[in-house]
C-alpha cells in the first residue's frame, strides 16, 4: 500500500555487502596513493638537505671516497645533453613514421606491419635497448670510442621512438579529413597539406606526446648502463663517457657512505622535479588544446 | 596547335603539376615510407644480432641454460633457471598485489567517487608512472626494505606452516620486496587501462542493473566487471610485461643470489637484473650468457605482450582500434587525462 511495499526494501545483508564493498574500493584507492605520498615525502625529506649543501648544483662529483663528495653539475648537464640529442632524433623520426601511417600507409599491410612492430617496441624492456646498442655500436667501437654519450642517445631514441609514434598517430588521426580534403581541393600538393594543415592542427597533441617521451627518456637508467657508462667530470664531447643523473643515483645507492647516499637523494629529487614538470606541462598543453 | 600550346606543355594537361612540382610529394612519400621500413629492418637486425651473440651459450648448454639451477660465474657455469624463476615469481607477486588495488581504484574512480574528484585522483595515480625506476630502487633500498623487515620476520614465523611462503629467515633484499616494488610500478598502467575499459561500459547496462533494484556494488559486480573483464585482463598482462622487463629498481632490491631461493623472503635474481649487474665485468662466455639471458627476457616479454594485446583487442569491443588505449599502452598512463 505504501511506497515501501511497491519497492521492497533491500535486505540488510545486501545493504551491508554494498557498504563494505564500497568502503574497500575506497580503501584500495587510498592504498594506491600511499606509495606516491611516501616517495614524495622521503624525496623531499632527504633530498632537500642535499640541495642546501654548498655547491650541490655548481660542482662536479669528486668520485673520491674521502673528503667532499661534490655536487651533481656534470650529471644534470650530461642528462640534459644526452636526452636533448635523443629528442632531436626521435621527434622528427617518430612524427615522420606517424605521418606515414596516417597520411600514406593507412590500413595497408605494410602500415599494419609497422604498427605491429612499433607495438612490439613499446613492450621491449628498456635494458634491451641498451644491449642492442652495445652489440651494434659499442662492441665495434663505432666512432672510435667504446662507451659514448651519443650511443646512449641512440639507445634512448629506440626507447622514445615508439612512444612518439603511437601518441603522434593518435593525434594525427584526430585531424578531421575534411580539412585535408579542403586543402587538396584548393589545389595544394600533399606535402603542403601535411606541413601547412595536418601538422599545425595536431601541433599541441604532438608536443604533449613528445614531452611525455622526453620525460620517459630522462629517467631511464638501464639503456645508459652499457652505452654511456659514466664519468665524474664535466664534458660536452658526445663521443666520450658522460655522467647522468639516473646513473649517478644508481652508483651512489651502493656506496656505504652516508654523505654519498644523501647526494643520491638530492639527485633523485632533482630528477623527479624535472620529470614531473615535463609531465605536468604535457598535461597542461593537452587539457588546454581540448578546450579549444 | 597554338591554342592548345597555351594549355598543354608536352602531353600534360594544365591541371597536372610539372614533374618538378611533384618532386617534393614523391620525396615526402618515399622518405616517410623508408623511415617506417627502417624501423622494421632495425628490429629484425637487432634480433638477429642478439641471437648470434647468444648462440655460443646455447650451443654449450642447450636448454639447460634456461632451466638449469646454477649460475656460477667463477666456475663458468651458466644455468639461468634461478633467473627465470626470479623473474616469474617477482612479476606474479607484483600482479597479486598490484592488480586488485589497481582495478579497485579504477572502479572507485569511475563509478563511486564524486565527479569533481575523478580527474585529480586519476592524475595522482598516474603520477606513480612518472617516477623513474632508479628512484623506486633508491626508495626500496633505504626505506621499504629496512622498514618492512620486521613485518616480514613476523609474517614468516607466524605463517611458517605454508610451504615456501613462510618458515625461512627473511633477508633484507628478497623476492617479496622486489615484487612489492614492481606492484607499485605496474599499478598506474593497470589502473589507467582498467579506467579506460570501465569507461566504455554502456550506461544502459548499468542503468538496467540499477533499475532492477541492484545496489551500487551489485551493479559493479554484475554489469561493470563482466563487461570489462577482457580489457582488465589485458591491462594486467601488460603490467606483467613491464614487471618482467623492469631492471634497475629490481636489481637493487633482489639480492643477486645465483640459485633459486628457498622461500619468499630469500634473495633471488632476475633475468634483467643479472644483465645490469654483471655486464660490466663480463668477458667471453659470460658475456654471451648475459646476451642469452637478454634473449630469453626478450622472448618472454614478447609472448606476454602478445597475449595482453589479444585480450585488449577483444576487450575494446571493436570500437576503438588505435584509440586512447593504444596511446596509454605506448606512452604510459600519463598521457591519459
Amino acid at each position: 500500500m505504501s511506497a515501501t511495499n511497491a519497492f521492497p526494501q533491500i535486505s540488510a545483508r545486501r545493504r551491508r555487502t554494498d557498504k563494505v564493498m564500497r568502503a574497500s574500493l575506497f580503501a584500495a584507492t587510498m592504498i594506491a596513493l600511499i606509495p606516491l605520498i611516501l616517495i614524495i615525502y622521503y624525496l623531499i625529506h632527504k633530498g632537500l638537505s642535499a640541495w642546501t649543501q654548498s655547491g650541490f648544483f655548481t660542482t662536479d662529483p669528486t668520485g673520491s671516497f674521502f673528503g667532499s663528495p661534490g655536487g651533481i653539475r656534470s650529471a644534470i648537464l650530461g642528462s640534459l645533453e644526452i636526452v636533448a640529442l635523443a629528442t632531436l632524433i626521435s621527434i622528427p623520426t617518430g612524427i615522420g613514421v606517424a605521418l606515414y601511417l596516417t597520411e600514406y600507409g593507412k590500413q595497408s599491410w605494410f602500415a599494419n606491419t609497422v604498427r605491429y612492430f612499433v607495438d612490439v617496441m613499446t613492450g621491449v624492456p628498456s635494458i634491451m635497448m641498451g644491449l642492442f646498442i652495445y652489440i651494434v655500436l659499442v662492441i665495434g667501437r663505432v666512432g672510435g670510442s667504446g662507451f659514448a654519450a651519443w650511443k646512449g642517445s641512440v639507445a634512448l631514441w629506440l626507447l622514445m621512438l615508439p612512444i612518439v609514434i603511437r601518441s603522434s598517430e593518435v593525434v594525427l588521426l584526430l585531424v578531421p579529413s575534411s580539412l585535408r580534403e579542403a586543402a587538396l581541393a584548393l589545389g595544394a600538393p600533399r606535402w603542403r597539406v601535411v606541413f601547412r594543415v595536418v601538422l599545425p592542427t595536431a601541433a599541441s597533441g604532438l608536443v604533449t606526446g613528445s614531452l611525455l617521451a622526453i620525460a620517459r627518456g630522462m629517467g631511464e637508467t638501464a639503456p645508459l648502463l652499457f652505452t654511456v657508462s659514466t664519468a665524474f667530470t664535466l664534458t660536452f664531447s658526445l663521443n666520450q663517457q658522460m655522467n647522468t643523473m639516473p646513473f649517478l643515483i644508481y652508483t651512489d645507492i651502493t656506496s656505504p657512505r652516508a654523505e654519498i647516499q644523501t647526494i643520491a637523494w638530492g639527485t633523485a629529487l632533482t630528477l623527479v622535479v624535472i620529470v614531473l614538470i615535463l609531465n605536468l606541462l604535457a598535461r597542461f598543453i593537452a587539457s588546454r588544446s581540448r578546450m579549444a | 596547335m597554338e591554342a592548345s600550346a597555351t594549355t598543354v606543355t608536352g602531353d600534360r594537361s594544365v591541371l597536372e603539376r610539372s614533374p618538378v612540382g611533384r618532386l617534393p610529394d614523391r620525396v615526402l612519400k618515399w622518405g616517410l615510407s623508408g623511415l617506417a621500413a627502417l624501423i622494421l629492418i632495425l628490429i629484425v637486425y637487432f634480433f638477429i644480432r642478439l641471437v648470434g651473440q647468444s648462440g655460443h651459450v646455447f650451443s654449450t648448454y642447450g636448454l639447460n641454460f634456461v632451466f638449469g639451477n646454477d649460475w656460477d660465474v667463477s666456475h663458468n657455469i651458466f644455468h639461468g633457471g634461478a633467473l627465470l624463476f626470479g623473474t616469474i615469481v617477482t612479476s606474479i607477486i607484483a600482479l597479486i598485489i598490484g592488480v586488485p588495488v589497481a582495478v579497485a581504484s579504477a572502479v572507485f574512480i569511475n563509478e563511486l567517487c564524486p565527479r569533481r574528484m575523478r580527474g585529480p585522483l586519476s592524475i595522482l595515480v598516474d603520477l606513480l608512472a612518472a617516477v623513474p625506476s632508479v628512484v623506486y630502487g633508491l626508495w626500496g633500498v633505504f626505506v621499504l626494505a629496512p622498514k618492512l623487515l620486521p613485518a616480514e620476520k613476523w609474517f614468516a614465523s607466524t605463517f611458517s606452516f605454508i610451504p615456501w611462503i613462510g618458515g625461512g629467515i627473511p633477508q633484507l633484499y628478497n623476492y617479496f620486496i622486489a615484487g612489492l616494488i614492481l606492484a607499485i610500478m605496474i599499478l598506474p598502467i593497470v589502473s589507467a587501462i582498467s579506467r579506460e575499459v570501465i569507461a566504455t561500459v554502456p550506461a544502459e547496462h548499468k542503468e538496467a542493473a540499477l533499475a532492477l533494484g541492484a545496489t551500487r556494488w551489485e551493479m559493479i559486480r554484475m554489469a561493470v566487471l563482466p563487461y570489462s573483464r577482457p580489457g582488465i585482463t589485458g591491462g594486467a598482462m601488460l603490467g606483467m610485461g613491464r614487471a618482467i622487463g623492469e631492471t634497475i629498481a629490481v636489481v637493487l632490491v633482489i639480492g643477486s643470489a645465483s640459485k633459486i631461493g628457498s622461500h619468499l623472503f630469500s634473495q633471488g635474481y632476475t633475468l634483467a637484473a643479472v644483465i645490469a649487474n654483471e655486464f660490466g665485468e663480463a668477458t667471453g662466455i659470460h658475456t654471451s650468457a648475459l646476451f642469452a639471458a637478454g634473449l630469453v627476457l626478450f622472448v618472454l616479454t614478447l609472448i606476454v605482450n602478445m597475449i595482453a594485446r589479444w585480450f585488449i583487442s577483444r576487450g575494446s569491443h571493436g570500437t576503438r582500434g588505435t584509440g586512447a588505449t593504444g596511446m596509454t599502452i605506448a606512452s604510459g598512463p600519463a598521457s591519459e587525462t
